[in-house]
């Protein structure tokens, strides 16, 4: 795959991504845009912490701040954490339950899009008139009285890339349940998958919540409906519950697969079986359960009233029992193994202190009486940071070394990807520590600047460098991509050396097909198996046979370049004449192209047995 | 299997709509999206009860103002009985049958279409006689967005029946195209289950107060 690619010109390689379906080109497309996005929000948190950096400070005004804040939020979360993991999931999971590709590869890409289109229409928003400015949480009382575009661009920018997810949800599960090799049962798939199952339905219960609050600002902001409004009815506390239902069952979305990479990292660099498989399965489905139990501890001081406070606050800290499973079984897993400490691992043994400290100050934010305190302050900040970057940024970047052969062929420098973990692994310490006790000492959380003489300026300060680490470490991140994919080395299929699980079965990158043969699973650790049996790789499940394999299609591209469209047709309605038409528009070529996929036949087409034989051969493949 | 091939009676398999891969995936996915469905509307059902009556001045209309039986009674029926053509549908499809299977899709859609000529004449009689809109109130929204969203789901139901019996109709069925209707029927009795709940939270809850 790779020697034909490289044959192809400039023009021909970006239509064949503009066109792909195939999961692991589509994993690109979600490494690039999201990594893409993740500088976006990264270079937004430097502003923040520079603004915060001394009292008084007037480096951006209160205005910008606002705007910079909120999208530093949005960014992180819907364009670059999920975005990324959903890259990770494409490229891996497939491999992993040894499946040719997923189960819808049009919607796959159409879900790509989808997420794509709307993240470039959010952050047009910036060139637009001014970005959102109420929070990442956009509550309605504010967002109502936001004036210009910005909170129109949040609302549409996230209802077309949240339709993106959505799909990316189902097709998970599905391909999940019907696709899994011969041999592969629940039992036996590899956490990373199970963590992507549990994540996926989380998505598929979780985000049609998000999808309807959108619509009530929508139409309130744009149509002239009630929803929020006080003075003709109306209810701000509706979005608030809403957006939480959706909201905290999505800090899950990512802190599971974060998890899951965590998982896979953990046995192959302790070159031992993953402690308590079935405590680890049980534990990721709980914690997927739990987390739609607990939307109200974001909301404890809206006034609920004492028991919903208690029941909502027992919820959350039930959710620390499955979490503390977890981190035993990490801690078993490396217990007596044979550690290896390469980069990824360097993550892993990281994270576990690092998160876990995340998770010790939520079950303190989860004792409702104690929240009226840290309620809104720094506290709450170091928190939620704890967690998604001690987390899932963590998760991310380990994923990323890990697999980053078996996504492009050729190993990130160790040498490089340690410094980068260490800059950011102090970094992130330094800037988020710190923040808990200027919570503590009352600095509340989104506010643009703080005076002299409150105790606030050398914690401040601290944290403002500890961010400057973070940003070295991503540019050494960069440096390193650049300089692998100079080099290009090649590697073989299990470049770690002590890979357990199906996907370092095959070459890096796979071939587009993945699985010549489909294999045969005989337990858990599929691959790890056949080596301790002195086997050079799996045992095929069926003869060498056709392939089906599906078309290409320009589809999915058109189809969310309609809503796009159609997006700015809704928003400009009301200030000008054009906005109408170009709505109108924008959904006749979304339909349109729904409506054309629809009515035209789509076989797909076979690679022939005899093409694959050739294969091994030549080493050249027809696409 | 192979999608494409020619079917003919004998060869007919008993699940015609999960013979391959592509179609228990979609059989499967559909299963799943309808649960995502369900969670939206649920959220609007909240998002109504929680505003229902919520006006901003004693000169607006309620729904126990608003809301008559009879018309609703009407509708209901109308979509019920939609359910049972379209069960009437996959059952002749299943037996091979096209041209029965079209016809009682044409039932389905001529039932569906009734409805939602119901539903326009319902709107306009709010709209007109009461002054009750999308933007009168909180109320008006809630109850517009979620009876509204339910009809969008109808005519986008009706949309994609109309399509499969145009599209098929010179070539029978297949393989191919049996889990398209079957998915597009499921599509239809989750709108009629969904405005089961709409008839008794929004019109029968609305009555009693």
């Amino acid at each position: 795959m790779s020697t034909y690619a490289q044959k192809k010109g400039f023009g021909a390689t970006v239509w064949d991504y503009l066109t792909t379906v195939d999961h692991k080109k589509i994993a690109v497309l979600y490494l690039i845009a999201g990594g893409f996005f993740f500088v976006v929000g990264g270079l937004e948190a430097m502003f923040i912490r520079i603004q915060l950096a001394v009292p008084n400070s007037d480096f951006v005004s209160a205005g910008l701040y606002n705007q910079i804040l909120t999208m530093h939020g949005t960014t992180m979360i819907f364009l670059a954490a999920m975005p990324l993991l959903f890259g990770f999931m494409n490229a891996i999971m497939p491999l992993q339950i040894g499946a040719r590709d997923v189960a819808f590869p049009f919607i796959n890409a159409l879900g790509f899009w989808l997420f794509f289109f709307g993240g470039v229409f959010l952050n047009l928003s910036w060139f637009l008139g001014g970005a959102p400015d109420a929070g990442w949480t956009s509550y309605a009382s504010l967002s109502l009285a936001s004036e210009g575009h910005g909170i129109d661009f949040y609302l549409l920018g996230l209802q077309i890339s949240g339709a993106g997810t959505l799909m990316g949800g189902i097709n998970f599960l599905v391909t999940i349940i019907n696709m899994r090799a011969p041999g592969m049962t629940y039992m036996r798939m590899p956490l990373f998958t199970w963590t992507t199952f549990v994540a996926s339905a989380l998505i598929l219960f979780a985000f049609p919540p998000l999808t309807v609050g959108i619509f009530l600002l929508m139409f309130d902001r744009l149509f002239g409906s009630n929803f929020f409004v006080t003075a003709a009815g109306g209810n701000t506390i509706i979005w608030e519950h809403l957006f939480w239902i959706f909201g905290h069952p999505e800090v899950y979305i990512l802190v599971l697969p974060a998890f899951g990479i965590f998982s896979e990292i953990i046995p192959v660099f302790s070159r031992k079986r993953l402690f308590g498989y079935s405590s680890m399965v049980f534990a990721t489905v709980l914690i997927g359960f739990l987390g739609f139990m607990v939307w109200a501890h974001h909301m404890f001081t809206v006034g609920l009233g004492p028991i919903a406070n208690a029941i909502f606050a027992v919820a959350t800290m039930a959710i620390a029992v499955p979490t503390g499973i977890k981190i035993f079984n990490w801690l078993f897993t490396m217990w007596g193994g044979s550690i290896k400490f390469t980069t990824p691992m360097h993550y892993a043994v990281a994270f576990i202190p690092s998160f876990l400290m995340g998770g010790v100050t939520g079950v303190m934010l989860a004792s409702a009486a104690a929240d009226y305190q840290y309620h809104d302050t720094y506290f709450v900040v170091a928190h939620f940071h704890y967690v998604i970057v001690g987390g899932v940024v963590f998760a991310i970047l380990a994923g990323t070394t890990f697999y980053w052969p078996k996504m492009f062929g050729t190993m990130l420098n160790e040498t490089l990807g340690k410094i980068t973990f260490w800059l950011f692994f102090i970094g992130f310490h330094l800037t988020f520590f710190i923040q808990h006790f200027l919570g503590l000492w009352g600095m509340p959380r989104r506010i643009f600047t703080f005076l002299e003489g409150q105790g606030l300026e050398t914690g401040n300060f601290v944290s403002t460098v500890g961010a400057f680490f973070m940003a070295a470490a991503t540019v050494v991140l960069v440096i390193n991509i650049i300089i692998t994919t100079v080099k290009n080395e090649r590697v073989g299929n299990d470049p770690w050396g002590d890979g357990r699980t199906l996907e370092w079965a095959i070459p890096s990158p796979p071939p587009f097909y993945n699985f010549k043969q489909l294999p045969l699973v005989r337990g858990l650790d599929p691959l790890w198996i056949e080596k301790m049996e002195g086997k050079k790789g799996m045992t095929p499940a069926e003869p060498l046979g056709d392939i089906h394999m599906p078309n290409a299609s320009f589809i999915p591209f058109v189809i969310s370049f309609g809503l796009f469209v159609a997006a700015f047709g809704a928003m400009y309605r009301l200030d000008y004449g054009w906005g109408l038409p170009v709505l109108i528009i924008g959904l006749a070529i979304t339909f349109g192209s729904m409506f054309l996929r629809s009515v035209k036949d789509d076989h797909g087409f076979h690679i022939h047995k005899e093409e694959l034989i050739d294969e091994d051969d030549n080493k050249g493949v027809k696409a | 299997m192979h999608a494409e091939e020619k079917m003919t009676l004998e060869k007919w398999p008993a699940s015609p709509e999960k013979q391959t891969l592509e179609a228990k995936n979609k059989f499967l996915g559909f299963w799943l999206f309808l649960g995502g469905e369900t969670v939206l509307f649920a959220s609007l059902f909240a998002t109504y009860l929680a505003l229902k009556d919520k006006v901003p001045g004693p000169d607006h209309a309620l729904a126990k103002d608003l809301f008559e039986i009879p018309l609703a009674f009407l509708m209901t029926m109308l979509l019920l009985t939609s359910s049972i053509t379209s069960v009437y549908a996959m059952y002749h499809m299943k037996n091979f049958e096209f041209k029965k299977m079209q016809l009682w899709l044409g039932i389905t859609v001529a039932l569906g279409l009734a409805f939602l000529g119901c539903e326009i004449y319902e709107f306009y009689h709010y709209v007109h006689h009461y002054g009750h809109t999308f933007t009168s109130s909180a109320f008006g929204s809630a109850f517009y967005t979620l009876v509204g969203f339910h009809g969008a789901h109808v005519v986008f139901g009706l949309a994609w029946i109309i399509t499969l019996m145009v599209r098929n109709a010179k070539r029978g069925l297949s393989l191919y195209n049996a889990p398209k209707f079957y998915v597009a029927s499921l599509y239809w009795h989750f709108i009629d289950v969904v405005w089961v709940f709409i008839f008794s939270v929004v019109y029968l809850m609305g009555m009693v107060g």
